[in-house]
């Protein structure tokens, strides 16, 4: 169990810049969960911290020591790869217990750690065979017992779980929860799956081309995103943005669709007629006698819920999602009710909180 | 009565057809060594009034026994024998190693090495024969086993082959070796050389044949009876038409056949595996 802190951790291939200075500081046994699409650099960082990569600029620190020029092996890490990078000649047991030997532990005490990991991860009875001859989430269990019996000060996970069937990645996600939840060690765990990142993380990091959109709790995250691209990448399906100008001085939005909306929880600073850009999600929207009518376009039913598509007067996009079975009707009315509206700056895509009464 | 099917299959070419042409192409194969092989067993006079037995002789063991006689032949296994091997193994060493380097790590003139030893390829031991030639002799290694070994373990072959294997070896393996805190040498020693076993096994095969084979150069070297091969020695033994014992030419042969063929048969399974597997 260690603290970790990266402080202005920043990276360039060449002339290419993918981290411009990312801060984070993971507290003991917390599981930070570094969420983004494709090329935002969180593989970057996670290689960082594991001393795959070095960075341009930045320091990390794990337990207060600065371990940025340090090998990978000197840093007290163990890191579950996304293939899992399983060796193919040795057995399970040779595999988890590669890294010990070279640590040059006693026999005794690497077949003790073995074991105990064996049977926390329900492995003892593949122990003996290889890596080909298991099944995907057998694999990843190895992959995770060849971290655990290193007993190392942090675990980094990159993308463990991609390589999984649908059903198996969510049984998984359960249990690398509970076991990292047991074992109390601090995590890293890099992923571009959102669902992942929300029932995983004790703190999510948001990242976006190479910067850090945000860092809080995931329900924080989903319910005060701090610019519009955190907004639209937390949630599913993804937030719907409106245009509007900000209106009788600062305490109404009015939606370029039409309505004047009074913000529910104070007015906002800035100039009259400044362009905002509002977030709704699509369940806060209601089916109301007036409102945003909207033409739909496309149904989606997905069982205990509905997403229907459709667009308003003005040509913006709009999602809702409704429970139960869709409703056999191509035209809608909604309500915004204003508690759930997300304020933000069009120019920016800041979020844009009310001014302190 | 699939046989029966097949045949009368339309539009089908007869079976009989493809089997004449394959036994007609083994029969191309196998007669040279069945005249070799009979040549072994008849005396000398046989073989001397030009007649080509196609059927065994009662002179085989008689045949062997005098080619062993003078211990001269046993010698010439011998470092026929050392030749092959060192050449086998020290290709395989040497090459495994420098495919390797060229791989896995970052250093100046990369590249440059990689290029050098490719374009190597394109100067068989034939082309660079005289200079090589000056050199070991001014090494003062003529008649010498290591002038005989030395200048043909160099092999930009085996590298190539090598270092299009480890170029399939996923980073993260590196990566994974990286965290267990594995060093270049323990990478290469647990993973790198494990994993190409099979490899490492077809190359073997390949180049005991080359370095047994042996002809020019050795023919060079080789002057004397301490280090000649067997290969050599046969040339030897045909000196001029009249008196050559093809009797016992043809029982070296037989000898000289030999441990290819033991090579190819012991190792077959490995050397189909390293040719054909890809699994990681």
């Amino acid at each position: 169990m260690a603290t970790l802190s990266l402080s202005g951790i920043e990276k360039s291939f060449g002339a290419t810049r993918v981290l411009h200075g990312v801060d984070l500081d993971v507290a003991e046994g917390e599981m930070i969960v570094i969420v983004g699409a494709s090329g935002c650099g969180k593989s970057t960082l996670l290689r960082i911290v594991a001393g795959l990569e070095s960075p341009s600029a930045g320091r990390v620190r794990i337990d207060q020591r600065d371990v940025t020029a340090l090998e990978p092996a000197e840093r007290d890490i163990a890191m579950v790869f996304q293939n899992y990078a399983l060796y193919p000649h040795m057995s399970v047991r040779e595999n988890m217990a590669y890294g010990l030997k070279i640590r040059g532990f006693a026999r005794a005490e690497i077949e003790r750690r073995v074991a105990e990991a064996a049977a926390l991860l329900e492995l003892a009875p593949l122990l003996d065979r290889r890596p080909r001859q298991l099944s995907g989430g057998q694999r990843q269990r190895v992959a995770m017992g060849r971290a655990i019996v290193r007993e190392p000060k942090l675990f980094l996970f990159d993308e463990p779980l991609s390589n999984l069937d649908a059903k198996l990645r969510v049984q998984m996600r359960a249990e690398l929860r509970r076991l990292q939840r047991r074992l109390g060690v601090t995590s890293l765990f890099v992923t571009h799956d959102q669902v992942e990142a929300m029932t995983l993380g004790d703190r999510l990091l948001v990242m976006h081309q190479g910067h850090a959109a945000q860092l809080a709790t995931p329900m924080d995250i989903f319910e005060r995103p701090a610019d519009t691209y955190v907004a639209s990448f937390i949630g599913s399906p993804a937030m719907n943005f409106l245009a509007g100008r900000l209106t009788a001085g600062g305490t109404a939005v009015a939606l370029a669709a039409g309505p004047v909306l009074r913000f529910a929880d104070g007015p906002r600073p800035g100039a009259e007629g400044m362009p905002l850009t509002i977030g709704i999600r699509p369940e806060h929207l209601v089916p109301a006698a007036e409102g945003l009518a909207l033409a739909l376009d496309l149904v989606e039913p997905l069982g205990s819920e509905s997403v229907l598509h459709g667009r308003l007067a003005n040509g913006e996009a709009l999602a809702v999602r409704l429970p139960g079975r869709p409703p056999a009707v191509d035209r809608l009315t909604l309500a915004l009710p204003p508690a759930t509206l997300q304020v933000f700056v069009a120019e920016t895509g800041r979020r844009l909180d009310p001014s302190p009464a | 009565m699939s046989n029966a099917a097949s045949t009368t299959e339309p539009g089908q070419r007869p079976d009989w057809l493809a089997h004449g042409v394959l036994a007609l192409g083994v029969l191309l194969f196998v007669l040279p060594i069945w005249v070799v092989l009979m040549g072994a067993t008849h005396d000398a006079a046989t073989i001397g009034r030009g007649e080509v037995p196609l059927l065994p002789g009662g002179q085989g063991p008689a045949n062997f026994a005098a080619l062993f006689a003078g211990g001269r032949v046993g010698r010439m296994l011998g470092n026929s024998l050392l030749m092959a091997l060192a050449v086998a193994f020290g290709k395989i060493a040497i090459s495994i190693l420098s495919a390797y380097a060229v791989v896995f790590f970052r250093f100046p003139g990369r590249s440059l090495a990689f290029w050098a030893i490719f374009l190597t390829l394109m100067l068989p031991v034939e082309v660079r024969i005289f200079p090589t030639f000056k050199v070991v002799s001014d090494l003062g290694l003529v008649n010498t086993h290591a002038g005989l070994i030395i200048p043909l373990i160099a092999s930009a072959t085996a590298t190539l082959l090598f270092r299009q294997f480890f170029l399939t070896i996923p980073d993260e393996y590196v990566e994974a070796a990286k965290m267990d805190g594995a060093g270049p040498l323990r990478f290469f020693c647990d993973v790198v050389l494990p994993l190409s076993r099979t490899n490492i096994a077809a190359l073997f095969v390949i180049l005991f044949v080359y370095g047994w084979n042996q002809y020019l150069w050795p023919l060079l070297v080789a002057t004397g009876e301490e280090v000649e091969t067997l290969v050599i020695g046969m040339v030897k033994m045909i000196g001029s038409e009249a008196n050559t014992e093809w009797n016992q030419v043809m029982a070296a042969c037989v000898l000289a056949l030999l441990p290819p063929v033991a090579v190819v048969l012991l190792m077959q399974r490995w050397f189909v595996k390293g040719l054909t597997e890809t699994e990681k």
